[in-house]
């Protein structure tokens, strides 16, 4: 019989606890790291390059100046990214559900995809001959987007969903230039719950914006709408489903008066998410609509980009897409990359250059991976079981908490401060809660019309046992606010690598950057 | 010396046919902290209603309408170097301009404090 | 379908809490013609199958490391080293958001706040954003904050900035009205632009190194925006030029944009990349795009946090800088995976060895007959004239194996002038037989 010869205790001392401060300040596996201008490494460097040769034709054009930037070597810049990796949360350590920006589970498959040498060692302009497979992603992918919203045409360049609006907004007003009607036709039309960036994007067109009220059940006020129509009116700019999680009900209707009025209908394709592969917005009367690749097709947000944001068109608006474009030949694939050359080629007036390039490749190619694995008939699924979860969560909690609005949402549930008032709690305190429950907090104070907003978007990438333990723990924190524990709710979070932290100090004194508090030592 | 306000909390007192102009208790209240300030340059003239400065905080931008057409003859540059003071002491010392009225009768026409009160009530 | 975890039984439970019937029940506010409309695409699939279809795409492309590669005009093979790439893979940074809650997104934050300080010591200016969609849109926004600053609506090309960078400044300035004049084409660099600077110009915008590889001297330029109230942007779309030639900032710039795809993120066929912008300190409430800002937090230790964000649409929506929302974050922490790593000395290293490169394979072309070199100096990238249609040869160049730069035709299709010429660029990708292989192509196919 062997023993413990080591002497060696087995079991955990209790652990009454009580605050221990570290020598280090490191807390066990979160380890507090310095910024990269504080080790000491200026003049080094962590890459091995041969000698150079000594060639130097620069004269008074060579850069004499000190750059001032450290080299640190592999391990310490190995160490260094990953220390401060675990300072963060993601969609693969647990629920994400920020309402609106669709953290869904981002597939490595895609990944694997996008960095076969033939896409990710491809530059932009080599001859369109030796990238004829980079070119059929591209127009693969733009089938499948046009074959799920039913729309006839569809511009790929857009980086985002925003640029995608600009996208569509501009080609609004090309068409409207066309008809001789831009000069007349400059007020946009956008619900007071819509993203920011519909307003910025009319007014960075030129357009002024006019907001359009919602109706008690969260949706367009589509007699309020038809008030503010008329001949001076360029388009209207609809989410849907909306930002409260719902779709507009009136969808035809909306489409039918701003046509009636002239105008053009721009969906904001933000949540497409809910309803790909169930309804097609080309059977709505949508004249354009962005499709972020980043939130319904699964390319990571990448801790707030990149994006891609390829937008589709109606028959109206089809001829003002922008360059550069791929039209399939006989002889293959071939990118129309200016205004003339699309003219020559018949594609109409065409639209002005974006971005330069082609639009984000290695975006396109991860989304198709993601459409080519789930399928038509897994797209549909997907949306099904995403509005399925967040119907879930809205049942699970509206006990305890306060639903915005009556009935069944979409992809996510809207919920406002209601069932806070009189506790001395708030919404953000309620997120922060949930940082200590080890959730990424939900969408708050958005949508702007609802006071106090949880904005809450599980996805479909969640089971059903992890959504019974959020669940749970959302309505323990309600209840803790409602039994009185304000005091350690407003102290949230306390657990994370950070306390809340002071952004009134970060605006009154911007500090932007890393200054040396001597002067640092020159490179070498 | 009697403090006029308007729809859009901003007061208007008159000392020695100078108005004062600064945001009200309310809407310091309602920016939350205060970080930035711009004013206009002085001598320059507004219409009433139109634009004249910003006032930010954290999550929130508000532009400050001129209550009253004028000439702004001062600007209160230390708002600007220290934009707390806005949410200190917004009716006195956090002032923001001082204007040279075009229109006497545009300030009589203001709010007077228990409409005001009735306003940030409702 | 290996993305979706719910179970049937799962599906039927949770319907049964929530009281409905069926899930088209929660889409009772579709059109009911609408709802389930048919979409003719192809049933999902496994990993194999998926990789077998991508990978046949993929085959199709002719990788630029396949062989010799010259190819640059806004994009350049540099080597990124390994360690890049695994970490822009690791979870925490590839799956996670904008970073909102800053408690729980430290990590992006603190190198955001790097990136800015490295962005602002490359281009020797005050303060960098967290970086934009890439230098061309980059442009775009510095022409737009130009007209911010100085109220003012005329912007001012120059004849040798990137054509892309040109047509986007022009989309989108014109959108509101703004008079956008490019100077003629300048193959040689030697324009004159600041004779069209006058009390109307909002902002002069110039290349440098330039669309054909001219390095320019931007310091008299500077000194004559200035005099008449203009704003000079330096648009930059080498950034390893960085760490070989004089500053922007150092020139006089008030504005720098550059594409910083150059560093950590690599070729990608044209995009994600990154636009680095940067400015001086007096303008920063102008800028467009995200800042991240230092700050302490609760207890008092020292954290970062998004700031300054009354600039940007979701809180000043039709009155802000910028509708940017999204920007691009992962390829920002590339490149400052890369430029840690690279340091001062090491990117100085990578841009003298890009320069050799180029300065030895313009020696070796300019030798051949027929051929002339239209660059007098230059960085890592030379224009030559050819005897004929540069997009032919560089068809044939291709056919032998070598890619051979950007023929003019592809970046100014409808003008004569370009039309001979090829943009040549070269890095320390480069070995000298490459060099060797492309003279003895060219030879061949003139």
């Amino acid at each position: 019989m062997a023993m413990n010869t080591q002497g060696r205790p087995t079991r955990a001392d209790d652990a009454s606890s009580g605050e221990f401060k570290t020598f280090t300040g490191n807390r066990a596996l979160q380890i507090e790291e310095s910024l990269i201008f504080e080790k000491d490494a200026f003049g080094d460097t962590g890459v091995d390059f041969p000698a150079p040769a000594g060639i130097n034709r620069l004269g008074a054009h060579a850069r004499v100046s000190d750059i001032c930037l450290p080299g640190l070597s592999e391990p310490e810049t190995m160490r260094h990214f990953v220390r401060l990796s675990q300072k963060n949360f993601a969609i693969d350590m647990g629920p994400f559900p920020l309402g609106s920006c669709t953290m869904k589970h981002n597939p490595r498959l895609n990944e694997k995809m996008a960095r076969l040498p033939g896409f990710a060692d491809a530059h932009p302009l080599q001859p369109q001959s030796t990238v004829q497979g980079a070119l059929e992603v591209i127009d693969t992918l733009a089938h499948w987007l046009m074959e799920m919203t039913g729309m006839p045409a569809v511009a790929m360049s857009p980086k985002a969903g925003a640029h995608g609006e600009l996208c569509g907004m501009i080609a609004i007003k090309a068409a409207l230039e066309a008809r001789g009607e831009a000069e007349t036709r400059t007020r946009v039309l956008a619900p007071e719950s819509a993203h920011g960036t519909n307003p910025a994007t009319a007014a960075q067109c030129g357009f002024t914006v006019d907001a359009i009220p919602a109706d008690e059940t969260g949706r367009v006020d589509l007699a309020a709408l038809k008030a503010k129509l008329g001949p001076d009116v360029a388009a209207i700019m609809v989410t849907n489903p909306n930002t409260c999680g719902l779709f507009e009900r009136d969808i035809r209707a909306i489409a039918d008066a701003v046509h009636e009025a002239g105008g053009y209908f721009y969906c904001d394709g933000a949540n497409f998410n809910a309803i790909a592969g169930k309804v097609r917005p080309g059977d709505l009367g949508v004249d354009a609509m962005h499709i972020n690749l980043h939130k319904t097709f699964s390319t990571p947000h990448g801790g707030g980009g990149p994006g891609s944001g390829p937008v589709v068109l109606s028959e109206a608006l089809a001829p003002f897409a922008p360059v550069p474009f791929v039209v399939k030949e006989d002889g293959g694939y071939h990118l129309v990359e200016t205004r003339r050359e699309a003219k020559a080629e018949g594609e109409g007036e065409a639209g002005g250059r974006l971005t330069a390039f082609h639009g984000q490749m290695g975006m396109f190619t991860r989304a198709l991976t993601y459409m080519l694995s789930h399928g038509g008939d897994g797209i549909r699924q997907a949306a099904e079981d995403a509005v399925l979860n967040a119907n879930y969560i809205l049942a699970r909690l509206k006990g305890e908490m306060t639903p915005a609005f009556e009935g069944y949402c979409m992809h996510e549930a809207l919920f406002d401060d209601r069932f806070l008032k009189g506790t001395g709690v708030e919404t953000i305190d309620f997120a922060k809660a949930m940082i200590d429950e080890g959730y990424h907090p939900m969408t708050m104070y958005f949508p702007l019309v609802v006071h106090g907003a949880m904005l809450i978007e599980p996805t479909e990438s969640e089971s059903k046992q992890e959504l019974d333990q959020f669940c749970d723990a959302l309505l323990s924190i309600a209840r803790r606010a409602k039994a009185g524990d304000a005091a350690a709710l407003k102290a949230a979070p306390h657990y994370a690598p950070r306390r809340r932290l002071d952004e009134t100090a970060a605006a009154r004194n911007p500090v932007l950057r890393w200054t040396p508090k001597e002067p640092a030592r020159a490179a070498e | 010396m009697t403090t006029k306000y308007t729809k859009d909390h901003e007061w208007v007192r008159v000392e020695g046919g100078v108005a004062i102009v600064g945001i009200t208790a309310h809407a310091a209240e309602q920016l939350g902290d205060v970080v930035f300030v711009e004013l206009p340059a002085k001598g320059k003239s507004f219409a009433q209603h139109a634009e004249m400065a910003v006032v930010e905080s954290v999550k929130a931008a508000s532009d400050v309408y001129a209550p009253i057409s004028g000439e702004i003859v001062e600007v209160n540059q230390s708002i600007v170097d220290e934009p707390a003071k806005v949410n200190e002491d917004p009716t006195g010392e956090a002032w923001f301009v001082k204007i040279k009225p075009a229109d006497r009768s545009e300030i009589d026409a203001l709010m007077d404090e228990a409409a005001y009160k009735q306003l940030t009530e409702n | 379908m290996r993305y979706l975890p719910l179970s049937s039984d799962d599906r039927r439970d949770m319907l049964a809490v929530i009281g409905a019937k069926s899930v088209d029940e929660l889409f009772a506010d579709v059109p009911a013609d609408a709802l389930n409309a048919k979409i003719d695409l192809p049933a999902h699939k496994g990993e194999l199958e998926v990789e077998r279809i991508m990978g046949a795409m993929a085959a199709k492309n002719r990788a630029a490391g396949a062989g010799p590669f010259f190819v640059g005009a806004g994009a350049y093979k540099h080597h990124v080293p390994a360690t890049v790439d695994h970490i822009i893979q690791r979870s925490e940074f590839l799956t996670s958001y904008t970073p909102y809650q800053p408690e729980i997104a430290q990590g992006t934050l603190q190198y955001l706040f790097e990136f800015q300080t490295q962005v602002a010591a490359l281009t020797d200016m005050e303060v960098a954003n967290a970086s934009m969609y890439d230098g061309s849109t980059a442009c775009a926004e510095a022409a737009l904050m130009a007209r911010r600053v100085t109220r003012r609506a005329k912007v001012i090309l120059s004849g040798a900035l990137h054509p892309h960078y040109a047509a986007v400044t022009r989309t989108n300035s014109e959108l509101l009205g703004d008079k956008v004049v490019s100077a003629p084409i300048d193959i040689e660099g030697s324009e004159d632009l600041a004779s069209m600077i006058d009390d109307e110009t909002a902002c002069v915008i110039v290349q440098n190194p330039d669309v054909f590889g001219n390095l320019r001297d931007l310091r008299p330029l500077a000194k004559a925006a200035q005099a008449k109230g203009a704003l000079l942007v330096v648009a930059v779309t080498e950034a390893v030029s960085f760490g070989a030639i004089a500053s922007p900032g150092e020139q006089g710039a008030d504005i720098v944009v550059a594409e910083g795809q150059s560093i950590g993120v690599g070729l990608g066929f044209g995009g994600p990349y990154v636009g680095l912008f940067a400015t001086k300190q007096k303008y920063m409430r102008q800028m467009p795009g995200r800042l991240c800002g230092e700050t302490v937090d609760a207890e008092g230790k020292r954290g970062f946090v998004l700031t300054l964000s009354t600039r940007e649409q979701h809180i000043r929506r039709d009155k802000a800088t910028s509708n940017i929302c999204t920007n691009s974050g992962l390829c920002a922490l590339a490149f400052t995976v890369h430029m840690t790593l690279l340091g001062e000395k090491g990117l100085r290293q990578m841009a003298m060895l890009s320069h050799e490169a180029a300065c030895k394979t313009a020696d070796a072309l300019a030798r051949i007959p027929g051929v002339k070199l239209a660059t007098k100096t230059f960085f890592n990238e030379f224009t030559l004239r050819l005897p004929s249609n540069a997009a032919d040869i560089v068809e044939a160049l291709a056919a032998k194996g070598v890619l051979g730069g950007v023929p003019g035709s592809r970046l100014w299709p409808h003008d004569k002038a370009a039309e001979n010429l090829l943009i040549v660029a070269a890095t320390e990708c480069v070995s000298d037989a490459d060099i060797e292989a492309f003279a003895k192509a060219l030879k061949e196919v003139l």
